[in-house]
């Protein structure tokens, strides 16, 4: 991968490299089984800004730039997000608190990181399901939406949520 | 022998449970802001997005440390790969791609942020709030996210200005009001919480 990502540096010097390691990504997709679909998902968001780039290098007539940046994108965007694809969360978790071993000097405690991260990946189902409730709260009493009598609720929910689940951890013996 | 449960954190370096679980929470309120549908403004095709307003909270709500570890937080998720940035993006791919400068200052502005409002607006005031949130939250992200796209975008500082903040501009600085007045909200409903 990061061999790829290295080559991918170097090849953006020339438009017909630049292109081939594009198809060299693509085909890795392929290789490891990705279907098309997934493939077009991962590209989709990369679009519109790839080609607003190519127009305006374009308009410069800066005919080389134009190819090989959008290019020299997708191929390193793609290669990323082959890694995400093929490897699981938890593993991904796992690597992040290896990583984080050296900084222990620092004060940064590896558990702690892992924990966190963990309690950060429950967190996004539980806010957003409390999002739901305040935003139907708001809608039944008044029916338009209010961005900020949608946030200082979800806000005081969520620090709510945070006091409980403080106390969770502690009364399991997490802060000794 | 300590059987004492307190809120606050023991000694100066190490984040108390509850420290964690508000930077976890926080995280959460970045995300779910991601999910609220973006709104088109008639005079522009970028669409403007709530998630900044959770960076900009993070940094208002929590002060420095917590709302940095808050908005690092949430950016290790995306990064092993949650579709948390809005419109569904994550994964190491978001590090490549030509906008990372500006999801590389999710973190920092949060701590500026945080800084700033602890040191300088204590006692929360909404027209103070609106002013760091220009510089910390719109200022200076903008100035990372447009380096961002010069260097990998290969862009020219006025190109990438055009592509990257020009569209944005107007929604950005909404927000800046509207997160220094949930602030404010917050911390009327919930003292205490910038020490």
């Amino acid at each position: 991968m990061v061999v790829l990502a290295v080559v991918a540096i170097i090849a953006q010097r020339w438009i017909p490299t630049a292109l081939a390691m594009l198809a060299v990504v693509v085909l890795a997709y392929f290789l490891a089984g990705i279907r098309a679909k997934t493939l077009w998902l991962q590209l989709r968001p990369m679009l519109l800004m790839s080609t607003f780039i190519a127009v305006l290098h374009a308009l410069s007539s800066n005919w080389r730039l134009a190819v090989v940046v959008p290019a020299t994108i997708l191929t390193l965007v793609l290669l990323a997000a082959l890694v995400t694809l093929t490897t699981r969360t938890t593993d991904l978790v796992d690597v992040i608190v290896r990583l984080t071993k050296p900084l222990k000097r620092f004060g940064v405690e590896p558990e702690r990181v892992g924990l966190t991260l963990l309690l950060g990946i429950r967190c996004v189902p539980l806010l957003s399901g409390i999002a739901g409730q305040v935003r139907e709260a708001q809608l039944a009493r008044c029916g338009i939406f209010d961005v900020r009598a949608f946030a200082v609720p979800l806000i005081v929910a969520a620090i709510r949520e945070a006091d409980a689940i403080g106390e969770a951890l502690v009364a399991r013996g997490f802060d000794d | 022998m300590s059987v004492t449960v307190t809120p606050v954190s023991n000694s100066a370096r190490r984040l108390s449970a509850r420290d964690l679980a508000l930077a976890a929470v926080f995280a959460g309120v970045t995300a779910a802001l991601g999910f609220i549908p973006p709104i088109y403004l008639p005079f522009s095709p970028v669409p403007v997005t709530a998630q900044t307003l959770g960076v900009m909270l993070a940094g208002a709500v929590l002060g420095a440390k917590l709302g940095f570890v808050s908005q690092l937080l949430f950016q290790t998720l995306v990064i092993i790969g949650l579709p948390l940035l809005s419109g569904g993006r994550g994964g190491l791919a978001v590090l490549s791609g030509a906008t990372v400068g500006f999801f590389v200052a999710f973190s920092l502005s949060a701590l500026l942020i945080g800084w700033v409002t602890t040191h300088l607006n204590n006692t929360y005031q909404w027209w103070k709030g609106v002013i760091i949130h220009l510089v910390f939250g719109l200022l200076f992200v903008d100035v990372l996210g447009v380096a961002g796209m010069m260097l990998i975008a290969k862009l020219t500082l006025g190109k990438a200005i055009i592509a990257g903040v020009l569209p944005y501009l107007i929604g950005d600085v909404l927000k800046a009001v509207i997160a220094a007045l949930i602030a404010h909200g917050v911390h009327r409903a919930y003292p205490g919480l910038l020490k």
